[in-house]
């Protein structure tokens, strides 16, 4: 019954027209924008007018009606037919909502409408403000419920029958006494109540009892057995079996609660839903590896996993670093725990590909919701793999610091007694949730998996590494640069048949610290370990298997569906070598190093002169990439100057002069920056250059979290937010990029600051160490290479093509913004980030990551991938470091190489320093590989900015 | 709705004398072959328990007579897990023990509980002694004597609750390594084989729980209650059995430390808490 154009929507258009008219200009030009891009369905919301948030969108687009020609049935609507010259037909769609009470609410929309707008429209209908609790569910060919998403448009989420909807909440508050509004509380109830008679929230008799009465007191109110006659109770329902004797406790209950407000009874309900163990809890049918049943439930702190009633695992979204699914293969990969040293990956199979794809969106959306303090921008990827989902919405955190602004009086709140749960009932009286009755084509599944092995296998090389997993993720600038440097990376091709259809989001969040253990660093033993634990253990029990995250199940062939273009130029790029975590420099030694280094966020909240330095940096930036380059610059800038009035900038001076002049590098100089640079840059270089002790003081002192990336033991700093790269024995000599308005000045400076920081007291030593070879001048362009630095910020041409002067070489620098959900997107700074971020409500992180990357020469039009060999990972703490060493041998050409990342997470605040643990780590893997050679250069700098400057 | 109350509210204790058969089924019970048990002592030790429970604690206790009959039924705790207005009366693993339920089911039923028979569905098989709850979840140890079903048949009787399933290494039994020391205190001793338990304890939860470790394995099971006067009590092994965790104990602020030996049902794989079902009759509704 897919009834094109309501009547009643018609006879309102005309008024309506009347009243948009003159929006009408604005909403064609929203219409074509939307078209000018059909290419990005994903959500955009800030596509859309600020009024999208109010019914005015709606109203345009139905003013733009054209009643189509199918749906004049009705008399209605020829006279409602207004003429509107010149506009196209719309089709206007009649829409259902089952509504939480049990009524249907019926509006029309045209058929191009997006999600939100009806969303709005039905929020607004129940006059409810905390919505973003709540969702569209409509019903697909095999009766499963999925999620409206609101960015999209509604006609593509339906692709056929009626267009039938219910409202419904999504994410259940684990404290519905946080919650603003009575009425977000009433509506939260009526979800409840039908979760409870549907069987999807299980309760004992008891709790029936209790949470059958509280919803009578709130329904009916007092009992009075006068007014209520002696039967009433039975006409409500309360349980799933109800019988008579659960009536009759509810009615006992019931008579004590004179007195008690419709409010005060839910608050109570919800006091007692919210302690059941399946609240909130979205479950999906799905095998294990071994092809158990097993059901995946999603809630607000994590992954279960039971089977039939029992809960045998659990994975909280701290401990998980990425969700994928591929096919109808659902996979978690799990961080090692305090007792594990290597990250494993688990595999889900669902019945079928879109159960997998809606279990992920599921986990995507709960883990934005609840654990990250404002959504994941929007992968903008060019050559797209996997899905750009995301969540869109605000999270928890923005939703509660919304409502916390409401300013009404609390509306009344229209209790109509709920049809739902009446004795008529019931709509969804399906017990337990999604079910997905499909059963599973083990044999298919099983040869997925294998074939899903072998065509990942390079992935799986490279993806360990956080750092670049997080660059891949924030797409932009280091995505320019990739495809420039790597235009057709076979990999992408291996995994372009599904890429559409598979996708991964990493969960990267901020953890609580997990308790940094030392572990053994002496790699043979790691290497050891790791071999016996990578060898699948058949040995294991079904408990081992738990609790190590059943690496046996899933081999590291499985993992890793989804390939990010960084990661595989990095394979590619890496040269092959021997063990651990030396990299052999072959004998050809015609690759070009590689330089990624990360730089990300700038200094804390906490401290005010540094926060004063960091003034700059537009805490709006954090969330598009766009803005990035002014942060960087400015703090650079800030940076540089403070630094120079510490080093004598005569020495410095010449040898960036040399650099520049030796036309071994190439300056490019972004333009955009320049104002903003200009104009914010030099308030910023003035404040820190007055409170440059201040400053210094702080970027130990205060609550920082560095977390660095050192792929191949390059050498690297960090001091005061200034990113120092040396080059060590590889090759090429480091380089410091740079980005100024004036090239000359600016890049002074900033060599300055590098230089300068080697001079720094605390972690000279190491430095000189690792400079060794580098000599004296640590800035030096590699000798045999043309070096260009390019900083390419998002819409910026690819510093690639800019860059390089000469064709056979390039070093792209890249620059981007981690659009960092703070914490929780850190990849790397998960777990420290809570630390410092605990006690602030609204934490406010800034990643920053620069890219230096140097083209292999040789590999860089390297199609070949080569043969992976072995890949393993390694991960070892120290008390405020965890190394993750990931080793992969490939054969590629005849010649072998092995590639190993190390990535440093070096945790903590005050007490911390972390320069010199970075210093120290790269020392002690310099020493344990003294053959390696440095490709690339990763740090990545989360901090925290205070609220104050922050805003999303 | 009993529901999440904070552990360790109770008001009644049910207990089952020790026969004069005690430690005679210990032939056919291949965990203690040839353990030779003092049964004077046994029954001098359960009455200080018992004492303990009612003059101490405070609680009221229902005895049930000894059976020679049934040489374990003391071990009361293993045939019932009771959970607000709730008892599950549960399936023994060995046959003989089976009989022992009868008394303890009129027992419940009387004291108006909810009584709930695991039977014989799907060959269920639990104990109450692999049975941890800690006030707000379960955790059930799968061992020799209790099965995948019969925590199944937990969970479905305890609907409310998370019902996990840990593993409980070396033939030892979920309580014997554990035992809850306050609202959200778990007392676990420091073997290998109770910390692998703890991990997989700590993986599995959504709450929050303070953990107390203690050296011997014998001190880990202690009964907590608190008492009707609101304090804090906890039956634990005496100096003389456990003398390295004694210390152990002296960290649990402000509360009413009993020692309480059990040197003889130790002897047979039971403990403390394996000689009393408690029972909370006042229950409170939010």
């Amino acid at each position: 019954m897919t009834t094109e154009s309501g009547a009643d929507s018609e006879a309102k258009q005309p008024r309506e027209n009347k009243e948009t008219e003159k929006e009408k200009g604005k909403a064609k030009a929203a219409a074509a924008a939307a078209a000018a891009e059909p290419a990005s369905p994903q959500n955009q919301p800030e596509q859309f007018p600020a009024a999208a948030g109010h019914s005015t969108p709606a109203r345009k687009e139905q003013e733009q009606q054209e009643v189509d020609q199918v749906s004049h049935r009705s008399s209605i609507s020829r006279l409602s037919r207004s003429p509107l010259k010149g506009v196209k037909k719309t089709k206007i769609m009649e829409c259902k909502v089952a509504l939480l009470d049990g009524s249907d609410f019926t509006l029309n929309l045209e058929k191009r409408a997006r999600g939100h707008v009806l969303f709005d429209k039905i929020c607004e209908h129940l006059n409810l403000l905390e919505k973003d609790y709540f969702g569209i569910t409509c019903r697909d060919v095999e009766n499963q419920k999925n999620w409206i998403d609101p960015g999209k448009e509604l006609k593509k989420q339906i692709r056929t029958g009626p267009w039938n909807f219910a409202f419904n909440v999504k994410f259940y508050p684990p404290d519905p006494a946080q919650l603003t509004e009575d009425i977000t509380r009433y509506y939260l109830c009526l979800q409840l109540r039908d979760d409870v008679v549907s069987g999807r929230l299980p309760c004992s008799f008891a709790t029936h009892t209790v949470l059958g009465s509280y919803a009578v007191q709130s329904e009916l109110g007092d009992y009075d057995p006068e007014e209520l006659g002696s039967d009433y109770i039975s006409e409500l329902r309360f349980a799933p079996n109800q019988t008579k004797e659960l009536e009759e406790k509810v009615m006992e209950l019931h008579k004590t609660y004179k007195g008690m407000t419709p409010a005060e009874a839910e608050i109570h309900f919800l006091e007692n839903a919210k302690k059941l163990s399946m609240y909130g809890v979205d479950l999906h049918h799905a095998k294990d590896s071994e092809g158990v049943e097993i059901m995946l439930g999603v809630c607000s702190s994590g992954l279960l996993i039971y089977r039939d009633r029992l809960r045998i695992n659990r994975f909280a979204w701290p401990k998980i670093l990425k969700i994928s699914y591929k096919r109808n293969n659902f996979y978690i990969k799990i961080r090692p725990g305090e007792f594990e040293q290597f990250e494993s990956t688990i595999g889900f199979k669902l019945p079928n590909h879109r159960a997998a794809k809606r279990l992920w969106k599921v986990c995507v959306e709960h883990h934005t919701f609840f654990r990250l303090v404002s959504p994941e921008s929007q992968p903008k990827k060019f050559l797209s793999l996997g899905s750009k989902f995301r969540y869109s919405g605000r999270t928890q955190a923005q939703s509660r610091r919304a409502s916390s602004m409401i300013n009404r009086l609390a509306p009344l709140v229209e209790r109509s007694s709920s049809k739902r749960y009446n004795m008529s009932l019931s709509l969804d009286g399906a017990p337990i949730a999604e079910n997905h009755e499909t059963p599973m084509k083990d044999s298919a599944a099983a040869g997925a998996a294998k074939i899903l092995t072998k065509g990942d296998l390079i992935t799986t090389v490279t993806t360990e590494k956080k750092a670049e997993e997080e660059k891949a993720e924030q797409e932009d600038a280091p995505t320019d640069a990739a495809e420039t440097q790597e235009p057709t990376t076979p990999l992408r091709h291996d995994t372009k048949s599904d890429a559409d259809d598979d996708s991964e989001m990493r969960t990267q969040d901020t953890s609580p610290p997990e308790e940094m253990l030392k572990h053994q660093t002496n790699i043979s033993e790691l290497k050891r370990s790791f071999l016996e634990t990578g060898e699948s253990s058949p040995g294991l029990t079904e408990w081992e298997k738990r609790l190590s995250s059943s690496p046996a199940h899933s081999p590291r062939g499985d993992e890793a569906p989804m390939i990010e273009p960084l990661e595989l130029q990095d394979t590619k790029d890496e040269p092959p070598a021997s063990e651990e975590t030396k990299e052999e420099v072959e004998p050809k030694t015609t690759k070009a190093a590689e330089y990624l280094v990360k730089y990300v966020g700038d200094s804390v909240a906490t401290d005010l002169a540094s926060s004063s330095g960091l003034h700059g940096i537009s805490p709006s930036t954090t969330m598009d990439d766009d803005v990035f380059m002014d942060g960087t610059l400015r703090e650079v800038d800030e940076v540089a100057e403070r630094e120079e009035i510490k080093v004598s900038p005569g020495a410095v001076r010449q040898e960036v002069y040399q650099a520049i002049s030796d036309k071994k590098g190439t300056l490019i100089i972004l333009k955009e920056a320049d104002d903003k640079v200009d104009a914010e840059g030099k308030e910023t270089g003035a404040a820190g250059e007055e409170e440059e002790p201040a400053l210094r003081g702080e970027a130990e002192g205060g609550e920082n979290e560095a977390v660095m990336g050192v792929e191949i033991w390059s050498p690297k700093m960090e001091a005061n937010g200034v990113t120092q790269i040396k080059g060590t024995d590889s090759p090429k000599k480091a380089m410091a990029s740079w980005i100024s308005e004036v090239v000359k000045t600016e890049a002074t400076e900033v060599v300055g600051a590098s230089t300068k920081a080697s001079d720094a007291p605390q972690p000279g030593e190491e430095v000189q160490t690792e400079q060794s070879k580098s000599g004296p001048s640590q800035i030096t362009p590699p000798e045999s290479s043309t070096t260009s630095l390019a900083v390419s910020t998002l819409g910026w041409v690819p510093s690639s093509e800019k860059g390089p002067p000469e064709p056979e070489e390039k070093v792209v620098v890249a620059t981007e913004t981690e659009a960092a959900p703070a914490e929780s997107t850190g990849p790397t700074g998960c777990d420290v980030v809570e630390v410092g971020t605990k006690e602030v409500p609204v934490v406010h992180t800034e990643t920053k990551t620069i890219t230096y990357e140097s083209a292999e020469v040789e590999t860089n039009g390297d199609v070949d991938p080569g043969v992976l060999l072995s890949a393993q990972t390694i991960t070892s703490e120290t008390t405020s470091t965890t190394t993750t060493t990931h080793i992969t041998k490939t054969v590629k050409g005849g010649i072998s190489e092995t590639r190993i990342e190390k990535r440093i997470v070096i945790t903590g605040d005050t007490d911390i320093d972390h320069d010199q643990a970075l210093a120290q780590a790269i020392k002690e893997a310099k020493e344990q590989h003294p053959d390696m050679s440095v490709t690339k250069v990763v740090v990545h700098k989360e901090t925290e900015i205070t609220p104050e400057e922050g805003e999303d | 709705m009993a529901n999440m109350c904070p552990y360790g509210r109770f008001t009644h204790a049910v207990v089952r004398g020790v026969p004069e058969t005690f430690g005679k089924a210990a032939g056919d019970d291949c965990e203690k072959g040839e353990t030779s048990v003092d049964l004077a002592k046994a029954q001098r030790q359960f009455g200080c328990l018992t004492g303990a429970l009612r003059q101490k604690v405070g609680l009221q206790l229902i005895e049930i007579p000894a059976d020679p009959e049934l040489p374990e039924s003391w071990r009361i705790e293993d045939v019932a897990v009771i959970q607000g207005d709730t008892a599950l009366i549960t399936r023994p693993f060995k046959q003989q023990r089976r009989g022992e339920v009868e008394a303890v089911r009129k027992v419940v039923s009387e004291l108006n509980l909810t009584v709930v028979e695991m039977g014989d569905s799907g060959g269920a098989t639990l104990e109450g002694c692999d049975v941890l709850f800690t006030g707000r979840e379960f955790f059930v140890g799968i061992s020799s004597h209790t099965n995948h079903r019969g925590a199944e048949v937990l969970a479905d009787t305890f609907k409310d609750f998370a019902v996990s399933t840990v593993p409980v290494c070396g033939g030892a039994r979920l309580r014997n390594i554990c035992s809850m020391g306050g609202p959200q205190t778990i007392i676990i001793s420091n073997s290998e084989g109770a910390k692998k338990t703890l991990r997989m304890m700590e993986q599995l939860t959504d709450h929050h729980y303070e953990v107390l470790t203690v050296p011997e394995d014998l001190a880990a099971n202690c009964i907590y209650i608190k008492g009707p006067s609101k304090l804090d009590f906890l039956l634990h092994r005496p100096a003389e059995e456990c003398p390295e965790s004694v210390s152990a104990f002296q960290k649990l602020q402000d509360y009413t430390l009993l020692p309480t030996a059990c040197s003889e049902a130790s002897k047979l794989g039971g403990s403390l808490s394996s000689l009393c079902l408690l029972v909370n009759r006042k229950l409170t509704y939010f």
